[in-house]
């Protein structure tokens, strides 16, 4: 078997080889339900009517993707830039943190700061504290060549550490009853709720809006290209005279400043209050999202409702059927390779080997 | 030298196609024992598509491959190596951290085995040595070894294996006019002892010297076979490139090249500097910094003067050494050495200058794919990537700038303007810039660099790799940059090239620079002792 490399992706493989990943997935997959000893069939319907199937379905789905649509872009754009930003688990939980000190129902009590003011504040602040996160790994990798993914990966726990102090010290919620949760957001400076009786809330919007800037970015401004040139071509960027450090250092405070907003979308849109347990790695499935999307802002919408849709359905089926949760993971895991191996098979074509029949 | 026998090798009707592209039209070629066969042809005429089906890294479409009488089955690099078939790539496949006796082991031994074939192979890798003259110390690391050395382990890989035809992409493409010699002796001393070469390559020198017979390929398709005896490297040339080469100079020189008068120069001069300490100053000269070069005027308004001048760079090889040099308005200097004296560190110094880029230096590196260009970036990209601050790129009214939307169209004016005039061939401006030919890449930085009319220029190995056309034609838009009053630093290892178009040439050793002496004044036996650091 050998890999040829196509003379032209043929646009019908662009579109049918992601079709092709999901429907290979869900064959591989079966063999797991059907383990369970459970009918195929109707736990695939259970799962996509938990996911998509009924109009709360779908707000609890489109709920579930607006962290990681904030995640998924946050790794879009770094890794665009060769920028391996893995710290995004731990920016969203910074960004979360400075949401509530900035909009707590304890701070600032005695100020007249108008509410839309302390709003702005939040969301620059949860920003601003995602992007501090990644400026130092960035500064490091830019001046000593120190790497990153070891740094961000590892500042993930200090700053769950942090955050864990905070939440059992001056952050301690007094109504928690002890419970490690942080003081609740003002009431005023929560997301308002999209549709009536769900848990879909403007985040979407905003993560909407931040596909938007981030496409915008990537296509139709100088620091895109940058971008991009850095991270194809460190040499020849640098040969070229683009002021490379800066461009890194402007990736790090935009992927950081997305994972942050992550934080602040799940603090005013759904938890009200940091808690330990607020984020399911989603910071980690940002990067599979990232690699799901081809690092497009677009897809990166797509990657996210599919897997929190994969994630949602998992829950409603587990429900009624005896198939644990986890084969959602099983779904987005299996589904990351065969979409890798997808796009591979676009960009080439195999060829098998013939026997050695022509030993004569 | 050669015997006329019974075929050794014989390749069949073989085609292939990739795409649309034909790589190799029903070629077919026979290999005697003893004799080398040149295949000649510009870039992309299938020569590397052939070898690489005869070695079975291809599967062809049609046609087979018969070794010493035996079908070889397709696609089996393998049963190629067993069928007594070596072959050396032209990029060299060694593990730099292991030594050479390693690196020759590697692949011959089974993993699971209790007994060590070590010091057998360490015998056969000496034996192989002397039988062929090639001096390689098995015990050295390959990363300290140069380039040549290298080569020399590259080929004690294949004769230890048991190599009976031994096949060389392009081996002279990575090799000084030295190192070139050397690797033509050690071929002779092979073919005395029988063994068979193909040769692949599109210089016509080295055909006249090494050939036996000479395969001409054009376009996928077999030209002709011609015996070394009825060829004349005008006609080569004219069957290799399909029309006349029109650059006069050029071809005056290489016919001057041709005589071979050349080489003999300079084997005797350097028989006495290959042996002593050549390759530690090689990886000292790569790892040497610039400590410091103070400032100094680069530009003269008035021709006469001194415009490229570079206040002493620090070298930093065995001993610090300093190193200046004047480049004129209106000439070429030409720095000549053998590769690793400090060619590199001198470029970097010269094209990392700030001042002077700003000044409209234009920069044409040595790795063209990679350091000239962004490959992933399509042409319009990568005609302005180094000017993205001018304010022409970008959109909108001043206060807009700050954002840097980009001004699509006038990106778009600056590659049409780099691809019209500098006859850079591409299907769209659309198409990333590694799609293109080593040749259309070179004529587009080509363009993008001298479209400015610099005052100043540095070509750092301008034809490295490229065919005779695309060659003839970078010559030609140096030489016009010239005219035009520019001063031009050349840095080559090619002396074809340095007689081709140079002014005036200093020769570069061990970090240290000669005095620059105008052409006519250096003769091939100079240029040789200056190389050899021993004027």
């Amino acid at each position: 078997m050998r890999l040829i490399r196509r003379d032209q992706s043929s646009r019908l493989a662009l579109v049918f080889a992601p079709i092709a990943a999901v429907l290979f997935t869900l064959m591989v997959c079966s063999a797991l339900v059907a383990w369970a000893k459970v009918p195929v069939l109707q736990t695939y319907g259970l799962l996509f009517e938990g996911a998509f199937g009924s109009r709360f379905a779908l707000s609890e789905t489109l709920t579930r993707a607006v962290p990681l649509i904030f995640t998924g872009l946050s790794a879009a754009v770094a890794f665009r830039a060769r920028l391996f930003n893995i710290g995004a688990e731990g920016q969203l939980y910074a960004g979360a943190l400075a949401a509530v000190a900035v909009g707590g129902s304890q701070v600032g009590e005695g100020f007249a700061i108008s509410d839309s003011v302390l709003f702005l504040g939040m969301i620059l602040c949860g920003m601003l504290a995602g992007a501090l996160m990644l400026i130092g790994p960035a500064l490091l990798k830019a001046k000593f060549s120190v790497d990153e993914v070891v740094t961000t990966l590892l500042l993930n726990f200090i700053v769950l550490l942090f955050v864990s102090a905070m939440l059992d010290g001056p952050m301690k919620d007094p109504a928690g009853m002890g419970w490690p949760q942080s003081v609740a957001l003002k009431g005023e400076l929560e997301f308002s709720k999209l549709l009536e009786k769900t848990r879909l809330h403007t985040g979407l919007l905003w993560a909407l809006g931040a596909v938007l800037v981030v496409t915008i970015i990537n296509r139709f401004t100088r620091l895109g290209l940058q971008m991009r040139s850095v991270g194809s071509n460190l040499e020849a960027s640098g040969f070229l005279g683009l002021p490379v450090n800066a461009v890194l250092i402007k990736t790090a405070l935009i992927s950081g400043a997305l994972a942050g907003l992550a934080g602040v979308s799940e603090v005013a849109g759904r938890t009200s209050y940091v808690t330990l347990d607020m984020s399911p790695g989603y910071g980690y499935t940002g990067i599979v999202i990232a690699m799901l999307a081809g690092l497009s802002p677009i897809g990166v919408v797509v990657a996210s409702v599919f897997v929190a849709g994969m994630l949602v359905g998992a829950d409603a089926m587990s429900r009624v059927v005896a198939v644990p949760t986890y084969i959602a993971d099983v779904i987005v895991a299996v589904s990351l390779i065969a979409m890798l191996v997808a796009a591979m098979l676009i960009q080439f074509k195999v060829q098998w080997t013939l026997s050695k029949k022509s030993l004569s | 030298m050669s015997s006329h026998g019974l075929p050794i090798l014989r390749l069949k009707h073989i085609s292939k196609r990739f795409g649309q592209a034909v790589a190799n039209d029903d070629i077919s070629l026979d290999l005697a024992r003893g004799e080398v066969l040149a295949l000649l042809g510009e870039n992309g005429a299938g020569k590397s598509t052939l070898v690489s089906i005869l070695f079975g890294h291809y599967l062809a479409d049609q046609g087979e491959v018969e070794a010493f009488g035996r079908t070889l089955p397709p696609g089996d690099p393998k049963a190629a190596l067993a069928a007594g078939i070596g072959m050396v790539h032209q990029h060299f496949t060694l593990a730099d951290n292991l030594s050479v006796l390693d690196n020759v082991m590697l692949g011959l031994e089974p993993l699971w085995r209790w007994k060590s074939s070590r010091a057998l192979i360490r015998k056969r890798l000496l034996e192989a040595c002397g039988q062929y003259g090639l001096q390689v110390e098995p015990d050295a690391f390959v990363k300290a070894l140069s380039v040549g050395e290298r080569q020399r382990v590259e080929i004690l890989k294949a004769l230890v294996r048991g190599a009976k035809v031994l096949i060389l992409d392009e081996p002279t493409a990575v090799l000084t006019p030295q190192e070139s010699d050397g690797l033509f002796s050690t071929l002779n001393a092979m073919v005395q002892k029988g063994l068979s070469i193909i040769f692949i390559t599109h210089k016509l020198g080295e055909v006249m010297r090494v050939a036996d017979r000479i395969a001409v390929l054009r376009n996928g398709q077999l030209i002709g076979v011609f015996d070394k005896a009825n060829a004349s490297p005008a006609q080569l040339a004219e069957l290799m490139v399909g029309r006349k080469i029109d650059s006069p100079r050029l071809s005056g020189a290489l016919n001057g090249a041709l005589n071979g008068a050349l080489n003999g120069a300079l084997n005797g001069a350097l028989s006495g500097a290959r042996g002593s300490g050549h390759s530690a100053a090689q990886s000292t000269a790569q790892s040497s910094a610039i400590k410091s070069s103070p400032s100094s005027t680069p530009m003269a308004s008035d021709s006469d003067g001194p415009v490229i001048s570079s206040a002493p760079i620090l070298m930093q090889m065995n001993a610090v050494k300093a190193l200046a040099f004047q480049v004129r308005a209106g000439e070429i200097l030409a720095i000549a050495g053998v590769a690793g004296n400090g060619q590199q560190t001198l470029a970097h110094a010269v094209e990392q200058r700030r001042d002077w880029i700003e000044q409209g230096l234009a920069r044409i590196p040595e790795d063209r794919t990679h350091v000239g260009v962004v490959g992933d970036a399509n042409l319009i990209e990568n005609a302005v990537l180094h000017r993205l601050n001018d304010p022409r790129f970008l959109c909108g009214p001043k206060w807009l700038h700050f954002f840097g939307f980009l001004n699509r169209k006038a990106m778009r004016e600056a590659a049409n303007e780099i691809v019209a005039r500098f006859d850079v061939r591409a299907q769209a401006l659309e198409q990333p810039m590694r799609t293109l030919s080593g040749g259309n890449i070179q004529k587009f930085i080509l363009g993008r660099e001298l479209g400015g009319k610099p005052t100043m220029v540095i070509a750092n190995q301008p034809t490295w790799g490229l065919d005779v056309g695309a060659t003839a034609y970078i010559h030609q838009q140096i030489l016009d940059a010239r005219e035009r009053g520019a001063a031009v630093l050349l840095i080559s290892e090619d002396l074809d090239e340095i007689w081709a178009i140079a002014d005036r040439v200093a020769v570069i050793f061990k970090g240290q620079l000669s005095e620059a002496k105008p052409i006519a004044d250096w003769t091939t036996a100079s240029l040789g002792l200056a190389m050899a650091g021993q004027a």
